[in-house]
Formats: structure tokens, C-alpha cells, sequence
């Protein structure tokens, strides 16, 4: 950096916790105007909170932020607005009610000569918007009935429309094709060329090496390193990523478990929307991961799994004989469970009791005759409490008053209830503490033992390579490769925690791989 | 660029879920029309009539189609109309007709803004904060009159607040137009409307945009007391009283106008001409089975039945 170019923000200083967590400590951050500057880091690193800081959203506890030059006094969305920052929320900004060309320009519509509201100025100037963009959206449409990358389309316009100087941009590629994503480089090296600073988040170190001037890579909170992308190659920033971050999993013992018949196999599946031909064979005894990024399927192929989104082509054997999976209730009958991802709304019910949630899936098999038998539904309680060490005052407590790590165990324990064969589980350990993450992974470890298959779906890839045998790893709704868990360890490496990290980084390497195999079908 | 500009497929009829009540209106007016000629439903005064009954549940409809849009409801309104025309009808007999215009509106606003404030300051859902307001304003009306009729002894307030005619347009009808126009203009072009939209279609979405869906909705409350307190005054005009029992039981038919025409009773949808076509559906059903010699018990059998069948008709399938 000979000629030093003016500085658009720069944050000194930051932190800021939640309830005794530190999401971000002390963190120093600085972006030049005409530069697209990526902001990495693992899942709970802190970047979507030093966004949202930046963005007024999260007021910081200590620390300073200046933009352009001025010091922003009271932080608030307005403040940072009036200041010329537009951030995209990943789909949280829009009104489905509401058109395309509405949410666009909500709170900064065209007006008419009267001062009225002109939607269809507001429809042209979207058209306008999305033509320099050169994507296809209907400006007409309502949001509610769009797909994901168009919707994301239209959170990328609306950020644009602000005119930035500061264009925050949250991971914006994830439902976007590759001819899509194409355009919006495209027209972010313009936005750059006039002068604008972006902030570009993104877990593709592919798109990163080519969109990137400057990196900044966070870590549990803390700031590691700022350097151009050029002294960046992408092994190294994966090393700063992973940092030490897998403590705490290390010494989760993953015990040889002798793979048993083959419980579910999958031949060339594919689901109405994902994933994609997709083949493989969970055998008893086994704890198979699903890697990949957002998007990549891995959620879809369990639903399509579990009934939920059914195959539209392709074959589905349980135990070596073919079935047909049309329903959540055929998953069932076949012995699938699916626990998944979005605990609050999917899996319990909060304000009812431990007990009441545990026999929710069961409830007719413990009233034959329509009445509940209150004491079946103590016993089957009892016992998934006592199995799965669920810390609670009592089976009668509401699920809303255990921590987020017990309530998870309720929710596995609902479908333990069902005495199903093959357990799926989606991100079973988001948003639980370390502690509670490394009895969860026990638990799915203590499952597979017991002669079960477990598929595990999971972003955090330290959990993956406790929990798992071997790894499905996924990109773009397919499946491109299968890794045995031991191929990723390094037979040299003693110390476990180590060896954690090495691991991680050679799977962080492959799926990065898989992401960059263009398939030619696409686009 | 082929697809992008094109505006969304279909016309009038291919979107006729959209658009049942206008359709459901015509087909009802004209079996009326045809079974009902002979007892004098197309006679225009007949017609009038029904806008004269009508006026009150539109004005109030309007303000729900704002209160709905929103993702809020107001149950209170039948109760504040019926209080408002007692202290109407109270003050015009000390103060003058000056004086009972200004404590209608004071009504209004009163009961608006501690609707508002219990429901967004101290967090009650607008659906009990105005279901006690409901029982809270019909008890006050009733112990500051005594349960006794108040009289009303100005011609000009009875004149322009619902008794009079210009020629044979009754006045009434100026209000419906006037209230209409300006809640159609408000929540389509302006700048209030299209927050009250964003509120209640996705309020952490308008919230990220900027939007203080708290005061919206302190307003669309406010706003709703305000046009039950209209409505009040406009019953006390026409009946030339104040009366506790005014408005009784109207929330409901006020509630219906709305969805009839099209308003969703999760928020961010609504129209005000579609709410007045409900409330003009509604009036004409209730003047049609009069008509037809029907019953007060087999009135209201075939009036929620016909509700029923335009509301599941309007309703997306899958």
C-alpha cells in the first residue's frame, strides 16, 4: 500500500457480550474506500456481530467507530444509514407481502409531484437496478412467491439502492448460481471503481480469491490478522480460521465401531429441488457426516430422507430391501427419525413439560384406547431422562427452563421414543455451549454403538470429525466425495488437540475443492 | 430481459380468488335484484337505506383495514361508538354541538391512545388490551348516563352528523365517500400506508428497514378509536340521542367487512375499497333477507353462511 487510500471505517476497540458470552473482544477493524474487503472467520468467530455492530443494530460495549472520518456518537441503524452504510440481512430485510420493487425502496419510496407514493416510478427504478446488475427478477412480483436466489437478488438491489459508501455485503452468494454470482462480481468491481468500500462475507475461499483485495480474519471474538489476499493463500487463511477453536472436542473419544449390515443406502437420489444423484450406504453401527456449506444440500437430502421433501427419482433400500418414502409418516414406519435443525419452532414445544414433549411422537402408541396412560408416559420420561443424562428439576418442568444443550437432549429423546434404527440429525448443536456440544457428540458416538446408523449434518467441522466415521462431503447439491475419517488424521500427530486441527483444515481443504469442480450442466 | 418486464400473468378472472368479493358482490346484487324486485329492493330509496345502515360499519371498517393490515385487531370499537354518542349527547346538552364534536373526538382519542400504549408499551395483546376496553367503554357509558337515552336537541348536529339529505343523497353517504377516499389514498400512497403494510407482513423485516413498528401501531390504534368515535357520533346524529347500546355487537360485522374484501387477519395485506365492498355486502345481505320475509334466527344462519362460503372461496389453495 504505497498510496494510502482514505479510510470508509475504521472500528477501534470493540466488544461486546451477551449475557457473559464474549462475542467480540477488543477488535480492531479497518476498511479503505475502493477496496473489497473480506471479513472471515468460523461459525461464533463474531463477524455477523461486528456487522451488526457496524450496521447500529448491536450497540458495542466499549470501542469507537468512524466512518469517513466522522465518529459515530450514538449508534443506531439510522446513524449508520445517515452515514452511508447499507448492509443485506440474508433475507431478514424483506416483507413477503410487500412487491419486489416495495421492498426495495420501502421507507425511501418515489414520490409523486402531490408527495404521493409512485410504485410504478418504484418499478422502474428496480428495473433499472436489476438491469445494471444484468439478472432477471420481475420488480412486480411479490417477495412471498419468490425462490431463494431471487429473493437474494433483491436484498443485493436494496442494499445497492441505498448508494453506499459502505456496502456491507452477508454472505450474498449462497442461493445465487454461478452465472449470477458472475454478474455480481462484475458489478462489484464497478461500485469499487468509484470508490465505494465493501465488506464481503463468505465461507467460498474460492469466490474470496477472486472478488478480495484485503482480508480481516476473526476468531472467537478476537481480531488475528488483516492482510491483502495476496499474502493470503487459501491454506492459510484456513489455519487462521481453525486457530485453536476445536477445544474442548478434543478428547472426545471416538472408540473403532465395527460397521455393521447396511441400514439405508441410497442409489442415485434426487429430491425435487436438491440434492442431485446422490449415493451412498449408512451401515449399523456408524455415525456418518454430512460437510458442506450452506446450501450444498446436505439439509435437503435429509428431508428427502425423512419424508418430508420425497425423491423424485432414484432409490431408497432400507436393510437391502427397496421402499418408498412418500411421507414423514413411511420415514417412521421404516425406523427413520429426523431431529432437525431449527430447534424452538421444529422440534419442541417450549412452555410444555419434559415428559409431555418426550411422548409427543408416541402418543398413540401409549393410549391404545384413546385415554393417555400417565404412567407409560412417566416410565418412557424416566428413562430418556436417566439415558441421556438430561439435566432437569423434574420430568413435569417446562422445556422452556433447561438450557439450551438439555433441551436438545429432549428433542433427541423424543425420537429415541420412537425406537427408530436411523437417526438424522441437522446441526444438533447449535447454539449450545462447548460443554454441552462435547455430551451431545457422547451421545451420538454411545447411539451408534448401541447398533444404530446416525447421519450428522453439522457446519462446525471439529463436531463432524469427532462425531464421525466418515464424511460425506457436498457442494451444490451434490455428492462429491466420500472421506473415512482416518484418512484426515495425521498418524505422526500425538496430541490430540493437534491432530483436531490438522484434521479440520484437510477437510476445510476438500471442501473447498468440491466447491471449485464446475459441473457442466450448470449455468 | 425477455420475462422482466412483463407485469404478472393473468387478468381480472384469472385472479378471481383475488377478487371474489367484487364478483360475489355483483352476482349477489343481481339474484337480489331478480328474486327480490317485487318487494322493492332495486327501489332507490331501498337502496339508500342500505347505505344509510351501512355508513357506520364502513367508517369503522376503513380504520380496521389499517388495524388488521398491521397484524393488530380492535375489538373495542362497537363499545367506543356506543360511548362516544352518550358523552356526544352529554355535552351538546351543556356545551353546544361545538362542544359534543370535541368530546366525541376526545373519546376517541382517549380510548386510542390507552389502547395503543397498553399494547405497545406495556406488551398486552391488542386482542385483550381491546377485548377489556370493549367491557371497560360499554360500562362507562352506561353508568354516566344511567342507562337512560340522553337526548339530542340540535337539528344541526343531527343534520350533518347522519339525520340530513342533499336532495336525495343522504349525508351519511358524504362520510362513507369522505373516509373512504382518505383511508384508500393513505394506505395505498402514502408513506404511513406502505409502514402499516411492512408492519404487519414482517415486522423484524420492516424493523431492519428502519421502520418503528412500535408507533404504527400506537397509530393504527389510535386511528381506530378515532373513526368508532365517528361512527358514534354519526349513530348519535341519526338517532338524535346518546345511547349505550349503540353500536353493540358492530366489531364483529366491522371485522367481517374487512375480510370480506380481501384484508388478512395476520397483517400486511389489505385493501379499503374491498373493505367498503364488504361492508356494502354485508348491509345489502342483511336488507336482502329482510326482504325476503326471512326470520331474524334464519337471518343469521344464512348471513354466516354466506361469509363463510366468500371467505373460503378467497382462500389460496396448497
Amino acid at each position: 500500500m504505497t498510496a494510502p487510500a482514505p479510510v470508509a471505517v475504521r472500528m477501534t476497540g470493540i466488544s461486546k457480550s451477551f449475557g457473559g458470552i464474549r462475542a467480540l473482544d477488543g477488535v480492531d477493524f479497518e476498511v479503505f474506500a475502493g477496496e473489497v474487503h473480506a471479513l472471515l472467520g468460523g461459525n461464533g468467530a463474531g463477524k455477523s456481530t461486528i456487522l451488526k455492530v457496524l450496521n447500529g443494530v448491536h450497540v458495542p460495549d466499549e470501542g469507537e467507530i468512524e466512518v469517513a472520518g466522522q465518529r459515530l456518537a450514538t449508534p443506531s441503524p439510522e446513524a449508520a444509514r445517515a452515514a452511508g452504510i447499507a448492509m443485506n440481512f440474508q433475507e431478514m430485510s424483506l416483507v413477503p407481502t410487500l412487491t419486489v420493487a416495495q421492498n426495495i425502496f420501502l421507507t425511501r419510496e418515489a414520490r409523486d409531484a402531490r408527495g404521493m407514493i409512485d410504485d410504478a416510478e418504484s418499478v422502474r427504478r428496480a428495473q433499472a437496478l436489476f438491469d445494471m446488475l444484468q439478472v432477471q427478477v420481475d420488480p412486480t412480483a411479490l417477495v412471498g412467491d419468490l425462490g431463494a436466489g431471487q429473493k437474494q437478488l433483491t436484498e443485493i438491489a436494496k442494499a445497492i439502492s441505498q448508494k453506499a459508501q459502505v456496502l456491507i455485503l452477508d454472505e450474498p452468494s449462497t442461493a445465487l448460481s454461478v452465472s449470477d454470482v458472475e454478474r455480481l462480481f462484475s458489478f462489484l468491481r464497478q461500485l469499487k471503481a468509484k470508490g465505494v468500500a465493501i465488506i464481503y462475507v463468505s465461507h467460498r475461499m474460492d469466490e474470496i480469491a477472486r472478488i478480495a483485495d484485503r482480508a480481516t480474519i476473526l476468531r472467537d471474538g478476537k481480531h488475528v490478522i488483516t492482510a491483502p489476499l495476496a499474502d493470503l493463500p487459501i491454506d492459510v487463511m484456513i489455519e487462521h480460521i481453525v486457530g485453536k477453536k476445536s477445544k474442548g472436542l478434543a478428547d472426545v473419544a471416538r472408540g473403532d465401531v465395527a460397521r455393521g449390515e447396511s441400514l439405508l443406502e441410497l442409489r442415485n437420489v434426487t429430491g425435487p429441488h436438491k440434492p442431485e444423484n446422490v449415493s451412498f450406504a449408512l451401515h449399523r453401527g456408524e455415525v456418518l457426516g454430512l460437510a458442506g456449506l450452506l446450501g450444498s444440500g446436505r439439509s435437503a437430502l435429509a428431508r428427502v430422507i425423512a419424508g418430508i421433501e420425497p425423491s423424485v427419482h432414484g432409490e431408497i433400500r432400507i436393510k437391502g430391501a427397496k421402499v418408498e418414502i412418500r411421507r414423514p409418516a413411511d420415514a417412521i414406519a421404516h425406523g427413520i427419525a429426523l431431529v432437525p435443525e431449527a430447534r424452538a419452532t421444529q422440534g419442541i414445544i417450549p412452555a410444555h413439560s419434559v415428559a409431555d414433549n418426550m411422548v409427543m411422537s408416541v402418543i398413540s402408541r401409549i393410549a391404545p384406547k384413546g385415554f393417555v396412560n400417565r404412567a407409560r408416559i412417566a416410565e418412557i420420561a424416566e428413562d430418556m431422562i436417566s439415558r441421556l443424562s438430561i439435566k432437569t428439576a423434574s420430568r413435569d418442568h417446562a422445556v422452556s427452563t433447561l438450557s439450551g444443550g438439555n433441551q436438545q437432549k429432549v428433542v433427541i429423546g423424543k425420537w429415541l421414543a420412537t425406537e427408530p434404527e436411523i437417526l438424522i440429525l441437522d446441526e444438533p448443536t447449535a447454539g449450545i455451549d462447548i460443554g454441552s456440544k462435547a455430551e451431545i457428540i457422547r451421545l451420538v458416538r454411545e447411539l451408534a454403538q448401541s447398533g444404530k446408523g446416525v447421519i450428522v449434518i453439522s457446519s462446525e467441522l471439529s463436531e463432524l470429525l469427532t462425531a464421525c466415521d466418515r464424511i460425506l462431503v457436498m457442494a451444490d447439491g451434490r455428492a462429491h466425495q466420500m472421506l473415512d475419517r482416518a484418512e484426515l488424521d495425521d498418524p505422526a500427530e500425538r496430541d490430540p488437540e493437534h491432530a483436531l486441527q490438522a484434521a479440520e483444515r484437510r477437510l476445510q481443504i476438500e471442501i473447498q475443492k468440491a466447491l471449485s469442480i464446475k459441473e457442466p450442466s450448470h449455468g | 430481459m425477455a420475462k422482466a418486464t412483463t407485469a404478472p400473468a393473468g387478468g381480472f378472472f384469472a385472479n378471481w380468488r383475488q377478487n371474489i368479493i367484487y364478483i360475489g358482490f355483483v352476482v349477489i346484487f343481481l339474484v337480489f335484484a331478480l328474486t327480490l324486485n317485487d318487494k322493492g329492493f332495486l327501489n332507490p330509496n331501498n337502496l339508500l337505506n342500505i347505505v344509510r345502515q351501512t355508513a357506520m360499519i364502513a367508517v369503522m371498517a376503513v380504520a380496521m383495514t389499517f388495524v388488521l393490515s398491521a397484524g393488530e385487531i380492535d375489538l373495542s370499537v362497537g363499545a367506543v361508538a356506543g360511548l362516544t354518542t352518550v358523552t356526544v349527547a352529554m355535552a351538546i346538552s351543556v356545551a353546544g354541538p361545538l362542544g359534543g364534536v370535541l368530546a366525541g373526538l376526545a373519546t376517541g382519542l382517549a380510548v386510542g391512545m390507552f389502547n395503543g400504549w397498553l399494547t405497545t408499551r406495556i406488551g398486552i395483546p391488542s386482542f385483550l388490551t381491546t377485548l377489556a376496553m370493549m367491557g371497560i367503554a360499554k360500562g362507562v357509558a352506561m353508568w354516566i348516563s344511567d342507562t337512560a337515552a340522553v337526548p339530542i336537541l340540535s337539528p344541526g348536529y343531527s343534520w350533518i352528523f347522519g339525520g340530513g339529505s342533499v336532495g336525495p343523497i343522504p349525508v351519511l353517504m358524504f362520510w362513507m365517500a369522505l373516509i373512504a377516499g382518505i383511508g384508500h389514498i393513505a394506505l395505498r400512497r402514502s408513506g404511513f400506508g406502505r409502514k402499516v403494510l411492512a408492519t404487519g407482513g414482517g415486522e423484524t423485516a420492516a424493523r431492519y428497514s428502519g421502520i418503528d413498528t412500535r408507533s404504527i401501531k400506537f397509530k393504527v390504534l389510535v386511528l381506530s378509536s378515532c373513526a368508532a368515535a365517528l361512527a358514534g357520533m354519526l349513530y348519535a346524529g341519526r338517532l338524535q340521542s346518546g345511547r349505550f347500546q349503540l353500536g353493540e355487537g358492530d366489531e364483529l360485522s366491522v371485522i367481517a367487512a374487512a375480510v370480506l374484501g380481501g384484508t388478512s387477519l395476520f397483517g400486511g395485506k389489505g385493501t379499503v375499497i374491498g373493505t367498503i365492498v364488504g361492508a356494502l355486502m354485508i348491509g345489502m345481505i342483511n336488507n336482502g333477507l329482510i326482504l325476503m320475509g326471512l326470520e331474524f334466527s334464519q337471518q343469521l344462519i344464512a348471513k354466516g353462511a354466506i361469509i363463510i362460503l366468500a371467505v373460503a372461496l378467497s382462500q389460496k389453495k396448497g
